[in-house]
């Protein structure tokens, strides 16, 4: 155990490594550059721009740039904005919170619901499963954003249930103005979860070990939660875990549909001010949460699975 | 003598795709309390789902005719407790141990788990009872087995643990699946000898079902073949071999090779083995049987008896010896 822990978290660092290396360098690659966007299209001197240059490790060779960024960020130092000459950890900090709750209660939203329909629709052949069937191939079909305007146009303005914009104070104001954008979030996700898990608790149902412990008198809501739902965990952790990774992403978009200061939203601004050490702060530290979130997944596999084990032990 | 095990005209459909297939066609069968009755045939013939309808493990969607009973009670008409504490009565041993034990639990679990959960014995005591009757089947070391998962066993311990977690439930009637045909030739006969053994000690009935006549006839007291559906004959399971009284039955026979002539080439029954439901009007057999004449296709033989068993053909006594 402590050995597959071991390389699955060097795996890991390489990951985090390779994409960081992935991110700096795309925005190097990328048109327009800091100066430009911080002297807002006037020409400066030369001398002016050589101290910005300087004061910003502009005038240093690529890979030095790099591992200095790199460097900064092992420690929490992900630069200085400079449009803005704030910290950019600072300004990421002020708002991951809103983007953390926001993809937690839509993974809440995502396991609950989409587990529950699923082993509905797995355990009960005929109406309620068509009914499960039809919901999700529906709610499949709804990008997050159109997701988020009609649940906009529908609760929040025509019944007034839910506050339209903003991310609320305290507990029950977050939960209130949460549930929208957490709905619209996870609408896809929720619908995927279901499928598989439907498909998944209708397999096992048929496996012969099932039949064995039927032929053993277990009774059936036993042989459900030992023996289907349990050996389904391990596909359905899969497409959870992986549609949940990338809500990290997807809620940049509902976030601004809601008008929330999340990561997300500030990510799609920092990008259209040319705000680079916001955009590479940001997207490191989205593609951190990703890739940590996948660990997690195959740590998870390793408890739910027992031959998991054995075959990182036989290479 | 009341038998334990009393099968009577049973018949079981299949919905398949929304028809309704006959896989069992008027079984009737009865086994008493100690006895092993074998259960031989080609694949497709019924034998398993004569087992799964005793066990009361039909596909969903099944529809049967006829009456089961066990020792006096109608298993078709057990419900809940009485059904849970019907099959403790009753346990089965499937084909392919692998496939019939759940992969991500413990071999402690899957032992104890009747026990725990239908018996209410504690957890320590289960597994107990577990180690000590693994022991019995000749596995060592069975506390460590115990938290083992299958894939850490081979095949034939699996299939050992299989009895025993069979056995732990102190049934009455075994139903035994072809428990040896997934496994190499080395340990079935190993895993054989020990159901064998356990078995007569215990005095527990068996019904066993295998493809292997010879098999049969070493284990059981009294042997059934079937054949699309149908039992076709019973007989002593010793004198089957070389008495068969059915043309089925003999064609099986001849159908194995022998060790102790050379074959140029060897022998099969011509045609391919039928499902209950492509069956014939007549005699079910009469499509591939080297004996057949046109009053065999008019009516279905019913099952009579004839010496010390019973059988469905209307020339076997002229058939004797021929």
């Amino acid at each position: 155990m402590l050995r597959f822990l071991l390389r699955r978290l060097a795996m890991l660092v390489a990951t985090l490594l390779v994409s960081s290396f992935v991110i700096y360098g795309s925005l190097y690659l990328a048109p327009g550059n800091p100066i430009a966007a911080l002297t807002g299209g006037r020409t400066p001197s030369p001398e002016a721009i050589a101290i910005l240059e300087a004061r910003y490790n502009l005038d240093e060779p690529f890979l030095v740039r790099y591992g200095l960024w790199l460097k900064g960020a092992v420690t929490g130092d992900l630069g200085v904005s400079i449009p803005l000459r704030q910290e950019v950890s600072d300004l990421i900090t002020q708002r991951a919170g809103v983007t953390a709750a926001l993809v937690l209660y839509a993974s809440l939203i995502i396991l609950v619901v989409g587990i529950g329909l699923g082993l509905l629709a797995g355990l009960r052949a005929g109406a309620v499963d068509t009914t499960v069937v039809v919901v999700t191939t529906i709610s499949a079909a709804f990008p997050a954003f159109v997701a988020a305007i009609v649940l906009l146009l529908v609760f929040a303005v025509n019944l007034g249930w839910f506050p339209a914009t903003g991310e609320g104070d305290g507990f029950v104001d977050t939960i209130r103005h949460m549930t929208l954008p957490a709905v619209a979030l996870g609408f896809t996700s929720m619908a995927l979860v279901a499928r598989v898990t439907r498909s998944s608790v209708r397999e096992e149902l048929g496996r012969e070990h099932v039949q064995t412990a039927r032929s053993r008198g277990i009774p059936f809501r036993l042989i459900v939660r030992r023996h289907v739902l349990r050996n389904a965990a391990i596909p359905i952790t899969t497409i959870a875990g992986l549609t949940i990774a990338s809500l990290i992403a997807v809620a940049a978009v509902v976030e601004r549909a809601f008008a929330m200061n999340g990561l997300g939203a500030y990510l799609v601004t920092a990008a259209s001010n040319k705000d680079f050490a916001v955009v590479q702060g940001i997207a490191l530290v989205l593609v951190a949460a990703f890739v940590i979130m996948n660990t997690v997944v195959d740590l998870l596999y390793a408890l739910l699975d027992p031959r998991v084990k054995v075959g990182s032990r036989a290479q | 003598m009341t038998p334990l095990l009393s099968i009577d005209d049973l018949t079981v459909q299949l919905s398949v795709e929304g028809d309704l297939r006959t896989v069992l066609h008027g079984v009737s069968l009865e086994i008493s309390a100690g006895e092993a009755v074998g259960l031989v045939g080609e694949s497709g013939s019924g034998k398993s789902m004569t087992a799964r309808a005793v066990s009361r493990i039909l596909p969903s969607g099944a529809v049967t005719f006829g009456s089961i009973s066990f020792d006096g009670r109608d298993v078709s008409a057990l419900r809940g407790g009485a059904l849970r504490q019907y099959r403790g009565e009753v346990a089965m041993i499937f084909q392919d141990p692998r496939a019939h034990t759940n992969p991500v639990r413990t071999i402690g679990d899957f032992m104890t788990e009747a026990l725990r959960t239908n018996r209410g014995v504690p957890g320590v005591e289960a597994r107990r009872r577990a180690a000590a009757l693994l022991e019995e089947v000749g596995i060592t070391e069975g506390d460590r087995r115990l938290r083992q998962h299958p894939h850490e066993l081979s095949s034939g311990m699996l299939q050992r643990v299989m009895i025993a977690t069979a056995l732990l439930t102190e049934p009455r009637l075994l139903l035994a699946d072809e428990p040896t045909t997934a496994l190499d030739v080395t340990t079935q006969a190993e895993v054989m000898a020990i159901l064998d053994d356990l078995r007569r000690e215990r005095g527990l009935a068996l019904l066993f079902i295998t493809h292997d006549l010879e098999l049969a006839g070493a284990v059981c007291d009294r042997t059934a073949v079937m054949y699309a559906g149908q039992i076709v004959e019973v007989q002593a399971a010793g004198t089957l071999h070389d008495r068969p009284r059915h043309p089925y039955t003999a064609a099986l026979v001849a159908a194995r090779p022998r060790i102790d002539a050379m074959a140029t080439r060897l022998a099969a029954i011509p045609g391919r083995p039928l499902s209950a439901f492509e069956a014939p009007a007549g005699c079910a057999f009469a499509t591939r049987c080297l004996h057949v004449q046109d009053r065999c296709r008019e009516a279905r033989p019913a099952l009579r008896p004839l010496g010390d068993g019973v059988v469905r053909c209307i020339r076997a006594e002229e058939l004797v010896g021929v």
